[in-house]
């Protein structure tokens, strides 16, 4: 081989990373770079000086300030000693973590995925406790938990209704196209309109609906004045904006499934729960995986409704941990906003990984 | 040629001279080109005058005023953002005066000493001496053009206390009173209940105001000097005592005699209540005064009256953090036994030019600010509700026929304008905070601490312990002695 052939094959090893460069560049440039900014930013106490800035590094501080220090009713919540039914509840969850440990290691666990079970089980003891803790008299929520009920619990009820939606339009019913661009319509709205339209139907004194609560006996009544009002105003709003995306996912999902499969069924006289549990949910559990995942990772950046329609209040019982976040940089403290934005990075990837690996091995169990 | 004919060549010749020469005059004025571009708050108020006058000076003029605005909780990092990055979009400000100082400390506003000098226009003199001094004024320089004079105090319905019998509110156990008597009846006749107090109490917005507007008269007894913040000698918060709980208590007990959804009121929400007649008391700074004259939204047109803050027959013992009796010794401002302390609550909005801008620019935004605050234009902006600017000037008070043209009545003006004048000339008036970073202590700590305090997630001592604690980590952070050298310099203390 001469020095021409080497150099062309050389050259042939080498071009795919060559033209690859560029375009690995921008990333790093674009989304590496300021990740690690930010995660210096968090470490600093940041202040505007005559002719610029200037960063102070103060290593651990915001964090500790927000998980152990002044800040740590913002985030965590006021913590109070907790209840004997707080324990009761912590322990029932603490047994069927236990249970499901050992079914894992009786089927024979690898090392890696123990580990990572024990990771998830101490994870979830964690926030159990933490919500047993705020929930105790005296105790408060705070934005941490807020967003984890905003997530779970609004995700959940937007896939059942957005279920059982799509459920319905794929019945032979009159009006499914009709009713199929209604249900869709809520997610080409942007979601400050949504909010603005929520605070002003929420509204008992002034809103559209005065009458009606008046009527009702709630014209004293403000959802935005209660905790858990202004919490449900949001997760309310939050599901009618993406109960369509669901719908959507799920009527696709359910449409392309085998008819076959569906008429034998029939023929064989399942019932239509039989059919949906033993046809249809196993053929739409990808999609429902796929679209819990997307909406989890969405519902943790939850920041325009309750910033609109609540304002994190009252107080900051509605506040999310990214609209915590945006009020800590309004104020200029940007580096206990980095702070709260990388413990939201980290919540979410440590979700996403435990999520993504358990149900593939369920998956892999089944 | 004949000779007529002649002359009327000549004077045509003239006339086309003159014209030729008349033209590039006029279209030549003094900013031809100039733009510069104003920041204040989302109004509509403040921003209305400053777009409504825009045009006319740009006829005056030539130069071309753009007003942005951003909400209010946003104001001061964008501009302090705007500035210390050098992105210098803004070329000047109607903003909070007391946070000049940390725009000028780093030399981001202009001084303005020398153009207001030489402003006759201006009648800087004509500007009371409370707003020349602590709105415009930073370290014996001038900063800012006042465009508005903020006191607050308390409005009531005079038609309905006259039916009752009863008199304005002098503390705020008689505003709790008058709260409690009218909470649920019928107020503007429209056979749904009302309520008997609305004040903004929204986080995240101008409510922290308020909650000093009431523990005010609890605090302060000695004069303006004492302040109302800190212990001038050690930095110490005064808030984790029995006079700001006790405040704190009061401010908690308005919320059970108002809307329900009272937390979440701004202040343009409690101005639309009171003044569409659902409110029997209020909180606010001087705009309720000219709103409720507005044919357009008022439906209680000379059935309002003002009244300076009321006060409190107890107050501060700062030894031993307790509740002490007024004397003639502890309050000798009092009145009948009741100490009373006008909060210059914000201090009013003023106009302050960027240092980093060409010279033309400058020169204009100056004349711009300069023709808001001349008599001509402020003497009527001030009467109009919409503007949300409220008397700074003497001629404001002193002349009757300002506010009779505006639609008051000379009665309802004597009172109104009285109010503010009791406020203005009391020497136990209380001054607004004005150390650096002062938006942190009041915008961030006090704020979120009495939000939740409102929504019942904390009670009384544990609001005061937080909002002692972060003023102290706010403190400590910027450096103890200078926040407490610039706290005195603020109050005057030697």
């Amino acid at each position: 081989m001469d020095r021409r052939d080497r150099f062309v094959a050389w050259a042939d090893r080498a071009s795919p990373g060559v033209f690859l460069m560029p375009a690995v560049l921008v990333v790093l440039a674009l989304s590496i770079f300021p990740l690690i900014i930010s995660l210096y930013l968090s470490l600093t106490r940041f202040k505007f000086e005559k002719g610029g800035f200037s960063l102070t590094f103060i290593g651990w501080l915001n964090y500790k300030k927000l998980l152990f220090g002044s800040q740590q009713f913002h985030l965590l919540g006021t913590l109070k000693t907790i209840s004997p039914s707080g324990w009761i509840i912590v322990g029932l969850v603490a047994v069927l973590l236990a249970v499901w440990l050992a079914a894992y290691l009786r089927r024979g666990a690898s090392a890696i995925g123990a580990i990572g079970r024990l990771l998830v089980i101490a994870a979830v003891l964690t926030v159990t406790l933490m919500f047993a803790s705020a929930s105790a008299p005296g105790g408060q929520i705070g934005t941490f938990g807020v967003t984890l009920i905003y997530v779970f619990v609004g995700v959940l009820a937007q896939y059942l209704i957005g279920l059982g939606l799509a459920l319905l339009c794929v019945q032979n019913l009159p009006g499914r196209g009709f009713f199929r661009l209604v249900f869709f319509l809520p997610m080409m709205i942007t979601p400050v309109g949504v909010a603005y339209t929520f605070r002003m139907m929420t509204d008992t004194t002034k809103g559209p609906f005065a009458p009606l609560w008046q009527w009702v006996g709630l014209g004293d009544f403000a959802w935005a004045a209660t905790a858990w009002g202004a919490r449900i105003a949001v997760m309310i709003g939050d599901a009618w904006q993406w109960i369509p995306f669901m719908f959507v996912v799920l009527l696709a999902a359910l449409e392309g499934q085998s008819r076959e499969q569906i008429e034998a069924a029939h023929v064989d006289g399942a019932s239509g729960w039989q059919i949906f549990r033993f046809i249809t949910w196993p053929a739409i559990i990808p999609v429902t995986l796929t679209l819990i995942l997307i909406r989890v990772i969405e519902g943790f950046k939850i920041v325009d409704l309750p910033n609109v329609l609540t304002n994190g209040g009252p107080g900051i019982a509605s506040e999310s941990l990214t609209l915590h976040a945006f009020t800590a940089w309004r104020t200029l403290d940007l580096g206990g906003s980095a702070a709260i934005a990388y413990i939201l990075l980290f919540v979410v990837t440590f979700f996403c990984t435990a999520f993504v690996n358990l149900t593939r091995s369920a998956g892999g169990a089944r | 040629m004949k000779s007529w004919m002649k002359l009327s060549l000549a004077a045509a010749v003239l006339t086309c001279g003159t014209v030729a020469a008349a033209v590039p005059a006029a279209a030549q004025m003094k900013y031809d080109g100039v733009t510069v571009n104003i920041v204040t708050f989302t109004g509509p108020q403040i921003a209305e005058p400053l777009q409504r006058r825009a045009p006319d000076f740009q006829k005056l003029t030539g130069a071309t005023v753009n007003v942005i605005t951003v909400p209010f909780s946003d104001l001061y990092q964008k501009l302090l953002t705007d500035f210390a990055t050098g992105t210098n979009s803004y070329d000047a400000t109607v903003f909070a005066p007391q946070w000049m100082v940390d725009y000028i400390e780093p030399g981001y506003l202009e001084d303005i000493t020398a153009r207001v000098k030489g402003d006759a226009a201006i009648k800087w003199d004509d500007i009371g001496a409370f707003f020349r001094d602590f709105s415009a004024s930073y370290n014996g320089k001038v900063y800012t053009i006042p465009l508005d004079g903020d006191f607050q105090m308390v409005y009531y319905r005079s038609d309905l206390l006259e039916q009752a019998g009863m008199a304005p509110p002098k503390t705020w156990d008689d505003y709790i009173a008058i709260a409690k008597a009218f909470q649920g009846k019928d107020l503007d006749g429209d056979g749904t209940g009302d309520y008997g107090s609305c004040i903004a109490k929204k986080r995240s917005a101008q409510s922290y105001w308020m909650i000093l507007s009431v523990a005010s008269a609890f605090i302060q007894s000695q004069g303006t000097s004492q302040g109302v913040f800190f212990d001038t000698e050690t930095m110490a918060p005064l808030v984790n005592n029995d006079a700001f709980k006790a405040a704190l208590t009061a401010y908690v007990e308005t919320t059970k005699y108002a809307p329900p959804d009272e937390i979440n009121l701004d202040v343009g929400d409690t101005r639309g209540l009171f003044t569409s007649g659902r409110c029997a008391l209020t909180l606010d700074w001087g705009d309720i005064g000219t709103l409720a004259i507005d044919p357009a939204t008022s439906k209680v047109a000379d059935k309002v009256g003002a009244a300076t803050l009321p006060g409190s027959s107890k107050v501060l013992d700062r030894a031993s953090g307790k509740l002490v009796d007024c004397t003639a010794e502890i309050c000798p401002y009092a009145v009948d036994g009741i100490n009373h302390a006008p909060f210059a609550a914000f201090g009013g909005w003023s106009g302050a030019i960027n240092a980093n801008k060409d010279q033309k620019v400058r020169d204009a935004a100056y004349d711009f600010l300069s023709y808001m605050s001349q008599p001509e234009q402020a003497n009527v902006d001030v009467t109009i509700g919409k503007t949300g600017f409220n008397p700074y000037r003497t001629s404001q008070f002193e002349s009757m026929d300002l506010w009779l043209k505006a639609g008051m009545s000379e009665a309802a003006a004597k009172n109104y304008l009285g109010a503010i004048k009791d406020s203005l000339n009391s020497p136990n008036m209380v001054l607004d905070l004005r150390v650096p970073q002062n938006q942190r202590y009041e915008q961030v700590v006090l704020d979120t601490a009495v939000a939740r305090l409102l929504a019942g997630e904390i009670d009384v001592d544990q609001a005061a312990a937080e909002i002692e604690s972060g003023w102290n980590e706010v403190t400590e952070e910027l450096g103890k002695d200078a926040q407490l050298a610039a706290y005195r310099a603020a109050l005057g203390v030697q």
